[in-house]
């Protein structure tokens, strides 16, 4: 029986990609759960449409909460809904559990929520493989593959059923309904390692609310690739005008200021895949985050670094740009303007914190 | 034969213990409506909720998105809801049934509180108990409507009306505040019989002129003409119930009034439990502490019980939980009244150590709270019974919105400032009151709108859209007046064009200063 909520909750998803009723896609905001994984809270996307009303904004608002703290202390962010009983509403009694989740679960609802596909595998050798399995049994296949065992009981079943079934003289004649067939799944195999660039820029034009981005978006994407493969590694090179490789921990940390060159970046990072990560063993992933702000004459060695390196030799070249207040973000039009369509080379804005799950869905949108 | 057992029919096991629970809720004092428990799990007990409690409501989007939430949240493992429960007679309540025995005793001395509080708090008096039969309805005539006008058109005319949906007057079911009138009411319009003369005294003839002179009777005339060539108001007065005035006034198909009839009533329905919620939740959780700690809790389930009693009380990261204020501000009264901590003799005492010695043993503090319970909603129960003990024991605090860093922050401790605050945020459901002034404004047919301002400003891009659906029910161009930055400003949609503009004062222009077309 289909269930009546199913109707509402297809309705509904439909809304969401777009398919009916564009006049609501502005009001779809991405709420969020929070879980925690490894003493870290997180956040999980989920869509949510609020209909228009008239109903208070932030200005003037406030409320009443319990607890410790200092008069002046910030509670939250004013991004969030007012907290408080008024808004409780008619809502059921319910409460939130705080629960530790595996970053496997966490990588299925990313998956979950954003629809990714799954990767596909890429050149022969180092491949996640997809073999079938006969695991399944259904109505409908060629005779080749037809279920002996199950067939046969089936055909007994009924024959028994309809009184045809004669025990002194057992002959057992399958028809149509009764035939059974196997049928396979595709079950995949994670064979191979990829290895994940990081390149940031952290000249003086980037914010820490930025740094915060990037860390959120690195997390999630990080997440994923590990969910698709055997083994992921991670190499972090941040850059002003000269690049450097450093740890996790520099490359969320660190300031810098003066100029920006990003061409030292690209150079760096084609020297570790020459050397460390050649292409026919790995599944290479380069992952760029900038504010655009580039030193004008560089441009052009950028793109001839990428045209001629990096993108024959990686399977995604990502390219992030944050706004900021400072930067004038032209190398994302540079980009778009000499890359047009190019299929492992994915561009995104970020303005703020909402825009990060679309970006993590135009990376890795493209299964590759 | 037998009749099948309905697999949502309570097991032999859970209705014993219904029975015992019930039992013991009568014995008690409670007073309530017969309860119909059913068992479901967790995928059919998220789309009732999701339903609003109402396994027949109409089709709707929204339920879908209500609902995709409550089951990956429960899939995800960040969120459980323990109980539901309807006002209606008989009451129905739901179970889950993968629950441990010792949360099913808890969900149903929860539910026999509830039940209590919707039979007896006066605030539900008004509402329909058999409002499982009218939602029912209610499904299969939007069902019809969408049969014959298609899908999409119906549900996005739903989608208007939710967007005015909070426009209500929440008192209306305890107040006549004129006689209902009904668009086929033709006769209303026609003049009634010649209007009596002036009115004179009686008097002697060689009196009258005296006591009736001539020129006082013509200006007496004279005004009344002019009363009656004046204008009339429309509405007579203005109209907190929107809704009410859109049914009798908007130009509306006879199947949009049918569902904005339908929204209107289920606004209604789900208003009391707005206004009460931390009353009922607190009574009901009174209840299911009293019953299970002192009368049917197994020495062995102390634990898990301590442990979800809790869970549920404790306030979210320094958020107010209504669970958790509605029972201690219960057990406050109740402790209050038993040691006669009440009236002029106890207001006027400031002796420390006498206040908190004092104890008149006088034992009204049950008789005291069932009698609040009756009587009163969320802000007469706040508004009575906060003290500034009762914020100082349990750490309340009030916050407000700081644009300067977009922040909440803490702003004070004062007893003064958390009442108002919290007082404010559950008036009128902390939803902005609002009234129609004119439904002939300009003597154009344009609806008027007016905005009662408390120094929080609207959310500006909402109350445009929100506009906008306005505008769709009632056809011709709307305004809204309300407050920006605490300037009286003028909000209004024609059709096509927004405009906002500030309304008198040395800032005011005839002309619209923001023109901007529709994205």
């Amino acid at each position: 029986m289909v269930r009546k909520i199913e109707r509402d909750q297809n309705r509904f998803r439909q809304i969401v990609r777009g398919k009916i009723k564009a006049d609501l896609r502005k009001y779809i905001s991405h709420g969020e759960m929070i879980g925690k994984t490894g003493g870290e809270l997180v956040s999980i996307p989920l869509p949510q449409i609020s209909i228009p009303e008239f109903r208070y904004g932030r200005n003037g608002s406030g409320g009443v909460g319990q607890g410790p703290g200092q008069i002046g202390q910030p509670i939250g962010r004013g991004g969030d809904a007012p907290p408080g009983p008024g808004q409780a509403g008619d809502s059921p009694g319910q409460h939130l559990l705080e629960v530790e989740l595996t970053l496997d679960e966490l990588a299925e609802i990313l998956g979950d929520g954003l629809e990714l596909p799954r990767i596909q595998p890429k050149g022969k050798a180092n491949i996640v493989e997809e073999k079938d399995r006969y695991t399944g049994i259904r109505q409908t296949g060629p005779e080749s593959l037809r279920h002996f065992k199950r067939t046969y009981k089936r055909a007994l079943r009924r024959q028994i059923a309809s009184r045809e079934y004669n025990p002194e003289q057992p002959r057992v004649i399958p028809v149509r309904e009764d035939k059974l067939y196997r049928s396979w799944n595709p079950v995949h195999f994670p064979h191979s390692s990829a290895v994940v660039f990081y390149l940031m820029d952290v000249s003086g034009s980037m914010t820490d609310d930025q740094k915060e981005i990037v860390r959120i978006e690195a997390f999630w994407i990080d997440t994923w690739l590990r969910s698709q493969y055997d083994g992921v590694s991670t190499r972090y090179i941040i850059h002003d005008a000269v690049a450097r490789e450093v740890d996790q921990d520099t490359f969320f940390r660190t300031r810098e200021s003066g100029g920006t060159r990003i061409s030292s970046a690209y150079t760096l990072c084609n020297q570790i895949i020459d050397s460390e990560h050649p292409p026919a063993d790995w599944n290479i992933y380069v992952l760029h985050f900038s504010d655009g702000d580039n030193w004008g004459e560089d441009n052009r060695q950028c793109i001839t670094l990428l045209r001629d390196h990096l993108l024959p030799k990686v399977n995604l070249f990502g390219y992030a740009q944050v706004e900021s207040p400072y930067g004038s973000g032209e190398f994302y039009h540079e980009l778009e303007e000499a890359f047009e369509d190019v299929p492992n080379l994915a561009l995104s804005e970020i303005r703020d914190r909402d825009g990060i799950y679309d970006s993590i869905k135009a990376f890795l949108g493209r299964g590759r | 034969m037998a009749p099948a057992l309905n697999s949502h029919d309570l097991p032999p096991d859970l209705r014993s213990l219904q029975l015992e629970i019930e039992a013991h809720a009568r014995d008690l004092g409670l007073d309530f409506f017969d309860t119909v428990f059913e068992v479901l799990d967790y995928d059919e007990l998220s789309e009732i909720a999701a339903l609003g409690g109402f396994p027949t409501r109409y089709p709707h989007w929204r339920f879908g998105m209500e609902y995709e939430q409550l089951s990956k949240g429960y899939r995800y493992g960040l969120q459980k809801i323990y109980e539901m429960v309807i006002n209606n007679d008989p009451c129905y309540a739901y179970l889950l049934r993968c629950n441990q025995r010792v949360d099913q005793k808890l969900v149903m001395a929860h539910v026999y509180g509830h039940n209590d509080f919707f039979k007896n708090n006066h605030c539900f008096a008004p509402t329909n108990r058999k409002m499982m039969d009218e939602v029912a309805n209610h499904g299969n005539r939007i069902r019809r409507h969408m049969e014959r006008h298609g899908e999409d058109t119906v549900e996005s005319f739903i989608d208007s009306c939710l967007s005015l949906e909070n426009l209500i007057d929440i008192h209306s079911p305890f107040i006549r505040r004129r006689d209902g009138s009904t668009r086929y009411d033709f006769d209303a319009d026609e003049p009634d019989d010649q209007p009596p003369g002036p009115a004179r005294f009686r008097a002697k003839d060689y009196m009258d002129p005296y006591i009736n002179p001539p020129e006082a009777l013509r200006e007496q005339a004279r005004s009344r003409e002019a009363e009656s060539a004046r204008p009339q108001p429309f509405p007579e007065r203005p109209e907190r119930d929107v809704l009410l005035f859109l049914l009798e006034h908007a130009p509306l198909k006879s199947w949009q009034l049918d569902v904005l009839s339908i929204i209107r009533s289920e606004a209604y329905y789900f208003a009391p439990q707005a206004a009460t919620k931390i009353m009922n939740e607190g009574w009901a959780s009174y209840w299911h502490s009293t019953i299970l700690s002192t009368r049917v809790l197994e020495p062995s389930e102390l634990v898990d019980y301590a442990d979800h009693h809790s869970g549920t009380m404790a306030p979210y990261s320094g958020r107010l939980n209504p669970y958790k204020l509605g029972i201690e501000l219960f057990r406050d009264i109740e402790e209050r009244w038993n040691k006669g901590q009440f009236g002029p003799e106890w207001e006027a005492c400031d002796d420390e150590a006498a206040r908190r010695r004092w104890d008149k043993q006088l034992g009204l503090g049950r008789q005291k709270i069932f009698e609040v319970r009756r009587i009163h909603n969320d802000v007469t129960f706040i508004d009575t019974f906060l003290t500034p003990d009762f914020c100082r024991r349990h750490n309340l605090f009030s916050f407000r919105y700081n644009s300067s860093n977009d922040l909440y922050e803490i702003e004070s401790r004062e007893f003064k400032k958390i009442k108002e605050r919290l007082l404010f945020s559950l008036t009128n459901f902390g939803q902005p009151i609002i009234s129609v002034q004119d439904g002939n404004y300009r003597n154009r047919g344009e609806l008027y709108l007016h905005q009662e301002y408390f120094g929080v400003d609207l959310k500006l891009d909402d109350a445009q859209d929100t506009l906008r659906h306005l505008h769709r029910l009632w056809t011709r161009p709307v305004h809204l007046e309300t407050c920006v930055e605490g300037r009286p400003t003028l909000l209004s949609f024609d059709g096509s064009d927004h405009t906002i503009r500030p309304l008198g004062g040395p800032n005011h222009e005839p002309e619209p200063k923001d023109r901007r077309r529709p994205g």
